[in-house]
């Protein structure tokens, strides 16, 4: 078993069948139980970087290696990353009329059990559905609605999180789980994941995000900051204070120190 | 000449639940259509001299129509080698044993019932749940209801028939219906008295000894005032037939303040032709629905109609239509407001995959003087891949300044984001077309009977098997 529960090792990434990388190199490393929060500005290849974990067809990896639990994962199909344990929280979920969240979860969580197991019994799987929307301080009529369709920003959001519950992943990406919402609404989300946190010590969670605001309720361990497709820098929770002070241009310069570090 | 010639001669794809019948020596009529075939029809059925006289009459009325070039493409339709007439004795002789593996194997997998699966592959003569229909027969001869063959119909109860019978699709009315009207065979006739209410559906599958659904079927459904009931034929099981075209006539009267509902769910193979004329006229404060679930067949065009004649009168269609490689859905439906404060609903649900085509046609048509009358029609296609189409005609004829007509069309792409998204939670892309298509559907499915809906999604489930690749 590997120390490492991921590790992104020199990735390059683009848009499938477009000439120029969007990831250039980028290189990270999650242990169990960490929080590593991932930051910087628009278009810098955060979100991308969370889609190339996941593995999204649409792009196209041309160099480096993404292991989990030290097993090359590239080559794997999204479902079979997902069964394998990484979850990604949608920035911008799809959505899928006529399917209610509670037929989709039990279809999600029978397509990671074994043949042995066979499918979890409806009253088991509707048992651990309400513990899980009970935890996460949600009405169980929201398991009636349909996954995503007319939801607002924080509901899509908060069934996010109610799938990562439910689906118990070892890694969890959240890509801009914070953007688009407002102050209750992030507080119950970051809530929520620090719930699951609680349940599960060893998870580890990779927090993409573009304002500081959430990290006042999500505590990561390190921050990293992601500029033109490559980590710029990285340190601990300190980082986002100065980012916030300073914005990311200092960062451009690899010899400028950050303010109060001489 | 065997039958798989015929079949060879249109053309056909390859089909899930396509078969051949090798060696299956029935007896059969003369090819073609004739006079003298039709005497033969009627002089078997040992019908009235009227009835002989109405069938001559739809064949001349036949022969003098043009086929429709509106719809789909009927060029390889060739109507000189069809069988137009099987004795239902002759239907009865195939054996189990002569049912291809394929389709046993689907009834296995979609769950169908030892005993349906034999009336749903024509060996079947009798439903074993024989005992059950008894006793719902008795309850329903108690309340004066009439639920027969239309052939019973006909003999047992000529005087409702003949007041009704083809006033609402009159022979004329299109070239199928004029065939139709002139070698119809096989189908139901069914009466439920005033005010009578039925709760259970009187299904199609329960009328005992009734002949198969046959080609040229034809039903007649009277529905006296503020009676009730609901009417289910159909199967979502692929339809065991040896024949290659299908064309029935359904017409279903709804009398003031009654209301009726008519689900049908037919997979044709896909060498059928299959097209149907469906239409009720609805009268005073009642209200009538179609629920129609089109699969497989090569051709289908069907476009259930409500003719709203009395005021404040209700239809509507509900349909879904599937249509997978090589294969054209034409649906819809049809609604005409000819009284005041007339309402109607059409929503049309379509799926095309593969190079599957699907087009939704629809006729919205508004009488002067139906004031106050309202009209909602919503289409919606899904298109699995880059090669399936889909395409939208709809007529609308608003003779009336002082009513309410809107018509919303959607199409959408199974799309990439969909797929991943779903993907990334577990499931295989397989599951995740199934379950986008599903869902597609739910506005309609969750109209059908239970096992019904059922027996749908299954069918879906199947359908996407071996789609990814």
């Amino acid at each position: 078993m590997s120390e490492y529960l991921l590790e992104v090792k020199g990735v390059h990434a683009r848009v499938e069948e477009e000439g120029t990388d969007i990831l250039k190199g980028v290189d990270l490393v999650v242990r169990p139980g960490e929080m590593h929060a991932l930051m910087g500005p628009n278009g810098s290849g955060k979100s991308t970087l969370a889609k190339v974990i996941a593995g999204h067809p649409g792009y196209e990896v041309t160099g480096g290696e993404i292991l989990l639990d030290g097993e090359d994962i590239l080559e794997l199909e999204p479902d079979e990353r997902s069964r394998a344990g990484i979850f990604l929280a949608f920035q911008y979920p799809a959505e899928i009329p006529g399917v209610s969240i509670s037929n989709f979860l039990r279809t999600a969580v029978n397509a990671r059990r074994s043949e042995d197991e066979g499918d979890i019994g409806v009253l088991d799987f509707q048992m651990a559905l309400n513990q899980k929307l009970e935890l996460l301080r949600v009405d169980k009529s929201f398991a009636a609605r349909h996954v995503n369709d007319g939801f607002s920003g924080g509901e899509k959001k908060r069934n996010e999180i109610l799938q990562m519950a439910m689906l118990a992943p070892s890694m969890a990406v959240l890509d801009e789980t914070d953007s688009g919402l407002d102050i209750d609404a992030l507080r119950i989300v970051a809530d929520g994941v620090n719930t699951l946190l609680e349940a599960d010590r060893s998870m580890g969670v990779l927090l993409i995000t573009h304002y500081k605001r959430i990290l006042e309720y999500l505590k990561p361990d390190f921050v990293h900051v992601m500029l033109d497709g490559k980590i710029a820098h990285s340190g601990g929770p300190e980082l986002a204070d100065q980012l916030e002070e300073m914005g990311y241009d200092w960062l451009h310069e690899p010899e400028a120190a950050p303010v109060g570090q001489p | 000449m065997p039958k798989n010639e015929t079949v060879d001669q249109l053309g056909l794809d390859e089909y899930k639940y396509d078969f051949r019948t090798e060696d299956a020596p029935v007896y059969k009529a003369e090819k073609g259509l004739s006079e003298e075939v039709v005497r033969q029809i009627s002089a078997h059925k040992d019908e009235p001299e009227w009835m002989l006289e109405f069938r001559l009459r739809a064949l001349e009325i036949f022969y003098s129509k043009p086929m429709p070039d509106w719809g789909g493409d009927l060029d390889t339709l060739n109507l000189d080698e069809i069988y137009f007439y099987l004795k239902p004795q002759d239907q009865m002789e195939r054996s189990w044993d002569d049912v291809p593996e394929n389709i046993k194997e689907t009834f296995e997998r979609l769950g169908i019932p030892e005993a349906e699966r034999k009336i749903l592959a024509g060996v079947g003569a009798q439903f074993e749940s024989e005992m059950v229909y008894h006793s719902l027969k008795e309850e329903w001869e108690e309340q004066g209801i009439i639920f027969e063959s239309i052939e019973d119909g006909l003999r047992k109860h000529p005087e409702i028939f003949r007041e009704y019978f083809a006033t609402i699709v009159p022979p004329a009315d299109n070239k199928f219906a004029a065939l139709n009207s002139a070698v119809w065979s096989g189908g139901s006739f069914v009466y439920i008295p005033k005010g009578v209410k039925v709760d259970i559906p009187l299904q199609a599958y329960f009328r005992v000894n009734a002949e198969q659904m046959g080609q040229f079927e034809r039903t007649l459904i009277i529905v006296e005032d503020g009676a009730e009931a609901q009417y289910i034929e159909g199967c979502t099981a692929p339809v065991y037939t040896t024949e290659s075209f299908h064309s029935g006539v359904i017409e279903i009267i709804v009398k003031p303040q009654a209301r009726f509902r008519y689900t049908t769910i037919q997979n044709w193979s896909n060498n059928m032709y299959n097209l149907v004329t469906q239409r009720s006229m609805v009268h005073e404060d009642a209200s009538m629905e179609w629920v129609d679930g089109n699969l497989g067949s090569k051709l289908t065009m069907k476009y259930p109609s409500c003719f709203l004649v009395g005021d404040r009168a209700h239809g509507e269609i509900l349909s879904i239509a599937y249509a997978g490689d090589g294969q054209h859905q034409d649906t819809g439906g049809k609604v005409v407001h000819a009284a005041p404060e007339t309402t109607s609903l059409i929503v049309s649900k379509s799926i095309s995959k593969g190079t599957g085509r699907s087009s939704y046609r629809g006729l919205c048509k508004v009488y002067e003087g139906a004031v106050g009358s309202k009209s909602n029609v919503e289409c919606d296609a899904l298109l699995m891949n880059e090669t399936s189409r889909t395409d939208t005609y709809p007529y609308i004829e608003i003779d009336e300044n002082q009513s309410s007509i809107g018509h919303e069309a959607s199409v959408s792409k199974v799309g990439e984001e969909q797929l991943f998204y779903l993907m990334s939670r577990g499931m295989s892309e397989e599951q995740a077309m199934t379950m986008i298509v599903r869902g597609f559907i739910e506005p309609i499915a969750k109209e059908l009977p239970l096992e019904y809906a059922i027996e749908l999604n299954r069918l879906i489930e199947l359908e996407m098997e071996g789609s990814v690749g």
